[in-house]
């Protein structure tokens, strides 16, 4: 086994992101995301890389934009403020077909809101988040050790489908330290024929653009985004199963509201409730299948979210509403308990809810 | 003999851009520019949201399209993927470049981040139909201003070579413009000169070109080139704002 | 076995900083472990805690609401805490800077001057480790060679002229 080291969560996408190959980071400061910027404000320069502390987020996105167009790997991080801020460059990163990691270590809202952790982003990052169709390729890492793993497929599923990545985290996981192994395999990064990296005088000017005045132009373009998405459905979908195979009562929940999910399951089987847990890892794609397999047999599916209910949605369209679909949550930087997790559990297994 | 022809750096493909409208000139001597230092295979240029936002199609470099007044962020970011191979330029508009995207043009200059930025000052919002700009004049009349720009409602011009002038920051600041033969060789010579600063790795250049936007003014194409030396160049006058390296000489 | 702990004080007291090297020393003995600082404003002068889980099996839920360990190291973090710490668990408080007792009667309680012993013996800031050894020892966990590990871990090689106090304070936390 590798050596392994303590980490915080946002150092240790950090680090993954320098592995991977990332040699350029845009930022702006804001809690509870700046480790990943004082980190690389200290590594870049020792490796010829590029930290450079943007002007507001605005510029950041667009400087990731352009090292991107370039054909370099990139990426910027935020909390959900300075992510809707973010918000028009990453529709022109996903308008013109470009691969970028975005960091979202989420925090209350909406406005300022506060500082502590959230899942109240899931919409804005699932949905796309600024203007146009388009989706993200989203991670929610549950550990620290899936900070830096996701982090690396990140850059990797960005480059394959030509889109943006994003790690929807929250002020948990990036300010908690776990034991982290960086021992993995990274690979090589893929031609990108398409960059404007100059001519050489070579070959035909490359274009990278978002602009499409002619409807039937625009059109096609937005259906073969689509298509590509579909792919991406296919093959890149990602969940965990923890005991759901026999539960009664599942829960599902991502990142660190899965942490705390699954707590309760232990606590409820222990109590002789057969309770599981499904956790989506990629909430774009949404993992389907897992719960149509579910509502085969369990009686219930609880959302368990730091939000009013947003991944609930996708949860009762995976499931067919086929049976009652309920929310755990809590709110404004506030973490549900296992034991708040554990009593709706019960309710649910009696079916007095 | 002298023959006349298309500079290399520009595509077959025909300008959109409405007749009388200058444009085509200052798209021309930046084509001319990189053809005579010899620079295509290297360039990138990145036209924002504006009338330009076609110029990808127009130039036979590399080009990005951007968003509305981030085309210095986005520079930056191409400029830094790879400093030693890329030249890179912005194309951008006064809405673009002096409203929108201000807090972008400011801060590149500031880091004198290396690029070339060309500036086109025609007063007006030309894409969209003609709304105030903000370096529309005082008491020009614009679809948002229909009884003439009124300062005490919504305030006063910028001077981008001016304001930018006070920074530490950049290399090369130039107000031209090309309503004239005489001019249009000034420009040109500016422009050039923009360009061989980032080659020098000088840093910051911007050329800010007083152009003309007769369908917007509303007037024909010859008054409108008669407009810019009324009226524009007394506000905006013409000349050499900053130019680090030869002050450094002078001290 | 899983212990969960939670130590608050002031911010500088170097309440981070203990609960790493009890989660490094965790890590060296091949436990599963996690660390999760408070953050924020209250960070700058105000109180600053953190939470550890120390556990052989995978840590799940990593925030401690009700601690099997409660290190005190100033009077508000008594107040706001003494009543979430499990029956039967451990307070340990720093009777140099906390002058009332613990109100709680069903959980074991440690009265320990740290403050004062640390700037007695010319440790000023090293309370938080006086605590940790006599922490360590409690639990009877007290393993030298896993804390050197961890001292190592927690102690750039820059400031390595730190070690031996730490050493100190541990050890004069572990004979308290």
């Amino acid at each position: 086994m590798a050596d392994k080291v303590l980490m915080k969560g946002n150092e240790a996408i950090a680090e993954a992101a320098i592995i991977a190959g990332c040699r350029h980071y845009f930022g702006y400061p804001i809690t509870p995301q700046t480790e990943i910027a004082a980190y690389m404000a200290k590594q870049m320069p020792k490796i010829g890389g590029t930290f450079l502390q943007a002007e507001s987020e605005i510029a950041a996105i667009n400087m990731v934009y352009g090292v991107s167009s370039a054909g370099k790997r990139v990426m910027t991080s935020s909390s959900s403020p300075g992510i809707s801020l973010k918000g028009e460059g990453i529709s022109y990163l996903a308008g013109a077909d470009l691969p970028a990691l975005i960091v979202n270590a989420q925090r209350g809202g909406p406005g300022l809101g506060g500082i502590q952790p959230s899942q109240s982003d899931y919409f804005q990052a699932t949905r796309g988040g600024g203007h146009g169709d388009y989706h993200l390729i989203v991670l929610t890492p549950a550990s620290v050790q899936e900070m830096a793993e996701l982090t690396i497929k990140g850059f990797e599923l960005a480059d394959k489908y030509r889109m943006p990545a994003m790690i929807l985290a929250d002020g948990t996981i990036g300010q908690m330290m776990e034991p982290v192994s960086f021992d993995f395999e990274v690979a090589p990064q893929i031609e990108k024929p398409w960059a404007t990296t100059g001519t050489k005088m070579e070959r035909k000017h490359n274009i990278v653009n978002s602009l499409y005045l002619d409807p039937a132009t625009l059109e096609v373009k937005n259906i073969e985004r689509y298509e590509r998405y579909k792919i991406v459905e296919e093959n890149e979908t990602m969940y965990e199963e923890y005991m759901a195979d026999d539960a009664d009562i599942v829960l599902a929940a991502f990142g660190i509201a899965a942490r705390v999910a699954k707590s309760a399951v232990n606590e409820a089987r222990k109590q002789g409730i057969k309770a599981g847990l499904i956790r989506p890892i990629t909430v774009w794609p949404f993992p389907k299948a897992p719960f149509k397999k579910a509502v085969e047999h369990c009686k219930a599916i609880i959302s368990v979210e730091l939000s009013m209910g947003q991944m609930i949605e996708d949860v009762k369209l995976a499931s067919e509403m086929k049976v009652p679909v309920t929310l755990t949550s809590r709110v404004g930087g506030m973490i549900p308990t296992p034991n708040q997790i554990l009593e709706d559990i019960k309710k649910a297994a009696e079916g007095g809810r | 003999m002298v023959v006349f022809e298309k500079p290399k750096a520009l595509t077959d493909v025909p300008f959109h851009y409405c007749p009388g409208c200058t444009h085509g000139i200052v798209h021309r001597l930046v084509a001319e520019v990189i053809d005579e230092l010899g620079i295509e295979g290297k360039t990138i240029g990145i036209a924002p949201v504006g009338c330009s936002v076609m110029a990808y199609d127009y130039f036979t470099c590399d080009m990005i399209e951007a968003a509305h007044g981030r085309a210095p962020a986005v520079a930056t970011g191409v400029k830094r993927a790879d400093p030693e191979n890329h030249i890179v330029f912005t194309y951008q508009g006064d809405g673009d470049l002096a409203s929108i995207g201000m807090a972008e043009t400011v801060h590149a200059a500031a880091r004198n981040e290396n690029i070339t930025i060309i500036f086109i000052n025609n007063a007006i919002y030309g894409m969209t139909g003609g709304q105030m700009a903000p370096t529309s004049l005082p008491g020009q009349v614009t679809q948002t201003s229909p009884y003439g720009r009124n300062t005490d409602l919504c305030g006063w011009p910028i001077k981008v070579c001016e304001l930018l002038s006070e920074l530490d920051g950049p290399e090369y600041l130039e107000r031209v413009t090309v309503n004239s033969v005489a001019h249009v060789r000034q420009a040109k010579r500016a422009i050039k000169k923009a360009f061989q600063n980032q080659i020098d790795n000088k840093g910051f250049s911007l050329i800010e070109v007083l152009s003309s936007c007769p369908t917007n003014w509303g007037m024909t194409p010859e008054k409108a080139l008669k407009w810019i030396d009324d009226a524009m160049i007394p506000y905006y006058p013409l000349g050499v704002y900053k130019d680090r390296s030869a002050q450094k000489k002078e001290a | 076995m899983m212990t969960q702990y939670l130590f608050a004080g002031f911010g500088g007291q170097g309440i981070l900083f203990a609960g790493k090297l009890l989660a490094y020393k965790g890590l060296t003995e091949e436990k599963n472990v996690s660390w999760l600082p408070s953050y924020g404003p209250e960070m700058r002068g105000g109180t600053a805690n953190c939470s550890v889980i120390i556990s052989d099996d995978p840590v799940g839920a990593p925030i401690v609401l009700n601690p099997d360990v409660l290190i005190a190291m100033n009077l508000p973090s008594l107040d706001k805490y003494e009543d979430d710490v499990v029956p039967g668990g451990t307070i340990i408080v720093d009777s140099s800077l906390i002058e009332r007792e613990v109100k709680r009667t069903d959980v074991k309680v440690v009265y320990i001057p740290a403050t004062k012993m640390a700037s007695d013996n010319g440790l000023d800031g090293l309370a938080n480790m006086i605590i940790c050894g006599k922490l360590m020892e409690m639990a009877g966990e007290y393993n030298e060679e896993t804390i050197e590990k961890a001292l190592a871990k927690c102690i750039s090689a820059r400031h390595a002229d730190l070690l031996e106090y730490n050493r100190k304070a541990l050890k004069m936390g572990k004979e308290f």
